[in-house]
């Protein structure tokens, strides 16, 4: 980082080093649009979040940017200066980090072409609350709305005939809830315009002033269909806290455990794109496989999703390592199973046409956008935190991260399918590797912050933990992959006609519970 | 085509034998605490909190709520004494005030599903009551898509707060009779999200509940009980409790 402090002679005050290279930047509130400009655009940084955090008197801003280190730009202000300034021009990514800060916190972002409605409805809220702030109280609904009547969705669109096509957020069949809103004049979809938060719970708000064992079930479940990734996020960073590491066999045991997570999700998203083509047969064979990866984890860990199996300190509960090795053959058996499918599906012509050059991501609009996980990884912008930030003893592994360059509905469908080919591989790794032991060390967390990323199915997932010295939260920060998925998602729809959308909706495999928090 | 049909007849039959059948292999769910049995010591102390509240110490007498269990398994893991712990997964409850909820179906159900801000992990079992496993077609539910023509509303998650509205209108749109069905913790009780300033303690407070099935989320068996009990083919294993009411708190805007 001296290369930055010669660069902005004078922004930079202080730089605190940490493991593995990374470091804190503290800068002044003027250079903070130069520098992250340039870690993004000159050094190549991936951009990971923004923390918001309200002390007693003053903010502080922590930008995250993801590379070989992970570095923390921080920046701060006092209480009642709530005025920053925007960095989404250069930085794109930021964009929907600064809108969830505006909507949440009440802070301003100059420069920022477009703040309000969006976490918070302007049509169901007035503007100006701001439930994240310290005085506001969770536990209470709020009575005395003044819902912005006047709300209309936003047009871009003035071409003659055109209007918007609204779908959601209730949807024929068994789907989350999200609203779109299309602009078309009548063929194609021009603008896409995802109205997300339907869903919003106010995790991170309920957390605040929760012990860590309450705390841990709303990060396990905020989003049910990763849950072990997110309690493995949270874990690591309240171990973070306590300066320990899980036993050996639990470290090797909750790798397992996320690579059934994965390659139970990935099936789950296969059978949706196959569904999305009216490919029923197709769609019926994946469910098949995905019920019974189901139940694999059902038989192993006592729940079909995983829940309550990890805890600050390790799991909860030690496996039996035959009955660990038979899960991991009935594995490479689904993985057998799913490549005779896509022997099949490849010869479809059908199904190919649908999702051949349709949906396509450019690897710079992935990158501008901030895209994690296989989506991002399928337009040829590979960031996977199991290799470039490794936790857990994801580096003792041999496996493949795979990539492609097309970034089509098609490429995305691949990567879904080597992925789990490759969380199969990792699981036999597992257990070949299962070391004796315990699966639990008492885990006493001290005050302090920590921030813990894992490599979830959907993406990269960033954790950030302040506890304080009662041992109950103060701040809970969760940056999902999906946050920055669905930023991206109108990239692919725009100019593809209707029947395109729900495909392409499919291929990119978004949880909206992930989202919406 | 013909190569999707040579693989599916090969792949045989996977469907489930319930109902006319037990089902009992291994991972379709994850049980859940019961109240104990005559005879049975809960002993001193049970020396766990419940976060939700499911379980709860009475006169010496273990009192299990089963709408607000959340499999945490906080009760039988690494602890003294682990709760009584049932596996099987006919669990549904109904509305009992004499109305006969279940009388008013007895054939087919159509259903209109609702996500009312859940994790997605209620959504996704619901979706699998479709998949060859479960196949709720061949007992006659079919998920429908539009209320205008459901019998049924399932419900998952705590009601959201921007989810009201969209719940309502969607039960509104539902022709007469209708019921509602509430899936999992969330919907049943606000689970681990509780009564909050954007989210409800279950659904109870918008609409009236007639079914209950428990379970964080409920396995797709559950959820299936719970529609052969809506069509009077099945028992439920118990009554709701006779007020589900809301207990929310209302406080002035800021």
């Amino acid at each position: 980082m001296s290369q930055a402090r010669s660069m902005f002679p004078g922004a930079i005050e202080r730089v605190v080093h940490s493991g593995k290279g990374g470091a804190e930047i503290q800068c002044r509130r003027e250079a903070l649009q130069r520098l992250c400009d340039w870690l993004f655009n000159q050094k190549n940084y991936h951009f990971s979040g923004l923390i918001v955090e309200e002390h007693p008197h003053n903010w502080q801003l922590r930008y995250l940017f993801t590379g070989p280190e992970i570095l923390l730009v921080k920046t701060g202000a006092p209480l009642e200066e709530a005025t920053f300034p925007s960095i989404s021009e250069a930085v794109h990514a930021a964009d929907w980090h600064e809108r969830e800060a505006e909507d949440l916190y009440g802070l301003t972002f100059e420069g920022h072409p477009l703040l309000g409605d969006f976490i918070l409805h302007d049509n169901a809220w007035q503007e100006g609350i701001a439930p994240m702030r310290n005085g506001f109280n969770p536990e209470v609904a709020l009575a005395n709305r003044l819902p912005n009547r006047e709300w209309r969705p936003r047009r871009i669109l003035t071409a003659p005939g055109a209007f918007i096509m609204p779908i959601g957020p209730v949807f024929g069949g068994a789907t989350e809830s999200v609203h779109f809103q299309l602009e078309t004049t009548g063929e194609e979809v021009i603008r896409a315009f995802p109205r997300l938060f339907f869903k919003y719970r106010g995790v991170e708000k309920l957390a605040e002033g929760r012990k860590i064992d309450e705390a841990l079930l709303l990060a396990e479940r905020f989003a049910g269909n990763t849950a072990f990734a997110h309690a493995l996020a949270f874990c690591l960073a309240v171990e973070q806290l306590a300066d320990i590491k899980a036993p050996g066999r639990a470290r090797i045991l909750r790798i397992f455990f996320a690579e059934l997570e994965r390659l139970r999700h990935h099936l789950g998203v296969i059978a949706g794109i196959c569904n999305s083509t009216g490919l029923v047969v197709a769609a019926s064979q994946v469910a098949i496989l995905e019920e019974e990866a189901l139940r694999l984890a059902g038989g192993l860990a006592g729940h079909r999703y995983l829940f309550g199996l990890t805890v600050p300190g390790g799991l909860s509960l030690d496996m039996n390592d035959q009955a660990c090795r038979e899960v991991a053959v009935n594995a490479q058996d689904i993985i057998r199973r799913l490549d005779g499918i896509k022997n099949t599906l490849i010869n479809t012509s059908s199904f190919m046409d649908r999702l051949e050059e349709v949906g396509m991501v450019t690897r710079d609009q992935a990158r501008g956008f901030g895209l994690a996980g296989p989506v991002a990884r399928a337009s040829d912008y590979c960031n996977d935190l199991r290799r470039i930030q490794p936790y857990s003893g994801y580096e003792s592994f041999d496996f493949k991260v795979p990539c492609e360059t097309e970034g089509d509905g098609y490429a995305r469908l691949r990567l879904f399918l080597a992925e789990a080919a490759q969380s199969a591989r990792i699981m036999e790794q597992a257990v070949a590797a299962l070391p004796p032991g315990a699966v639990f060390a008492p885990c006493e967390a001290t005050a302090g912050q920590a921030l813990a990323g894992v490599e979830a199915p959907c993406g990269g997932m960033w954790n950030w933990l302040r506890l304080d010295e009662y041992g109950t939260l103060e701040r809970y920060h969760f940056l999902t992959p999906s946050f920055s998925n669905w930023h991206g998602f109108h990239l692919a729809v725009e100019y593809f006609t209707f029947q395109d959308f729900p495909i392409i909706l499919a291929t990119f495999g978004l949880s909206v519970a992930e989202n919406d928090r | 085509m013909s190569r999707w049909i040579i693989k599916g007849l090969k792949t045989g039959v996977v469907t489930t034998r319930y109902p006319r059948h037990t089902e009992d292999a291994p991972g379709v769910s994850p049980g859940l605490p019961r109240a104990m049995r005559p005879g049975e010591d809960a002993g001193d102390t049970l020396g766990y909190d419940c976060p939700t509240g499911a379980l709860r110490h009475v006169d010496g007498r273990l009192v299990v709520e089963r709408g607000r269990c959340v499999h945490c398994f906080r009760c039988v893991r690494n602890v003294a004494k682990p709760a009584p712990w049932e596996d099987g997964f006919e669990w549904t409850a109904i509305r009992d005030d004499g109305s006969r909820v279940p009388g008013a179906f007895q054939h087919s159900i159509y259903i209109c599903v609702i996500d009312a801000g859940g994790c997605g992990a209620c959504i996704n079992e619901i979706k699998h009551l479709n998949n060859p496993y479960y196949n709720i077609h061949r007992l006659g539910f079919f998920i429908t898509p539009t209320p205008r023509k459901a019998d049924l509303l399932l419900v998952v998650g705590p009601v959201t707060d921007h989810m009201k509205v969209a719940l309502q209108k969607t039960y509104d749109a539902m022709p007469t009779p209708k019921r509602v069905m509430a899936i999992g913790a969330c919907a049943i009780s606000g689970g681990v999200f509780g009564s909050g300033f954007v989210t409800g303690a279950g659904i109870a407070d918008v609409l009236p509940v007639d079914v209950t099935i428990p379970g964080c989320p409920p396995p797709p068996l559950a959820i299936l009980h719970g529609l052969l009990v809506l069509a009077g083919r099945k028992d439920a294993a118990q009554a709701l409790a006779p007020s589900l009411k809301s207990t929310k708190k209302t406080a002035e805007a800021g």
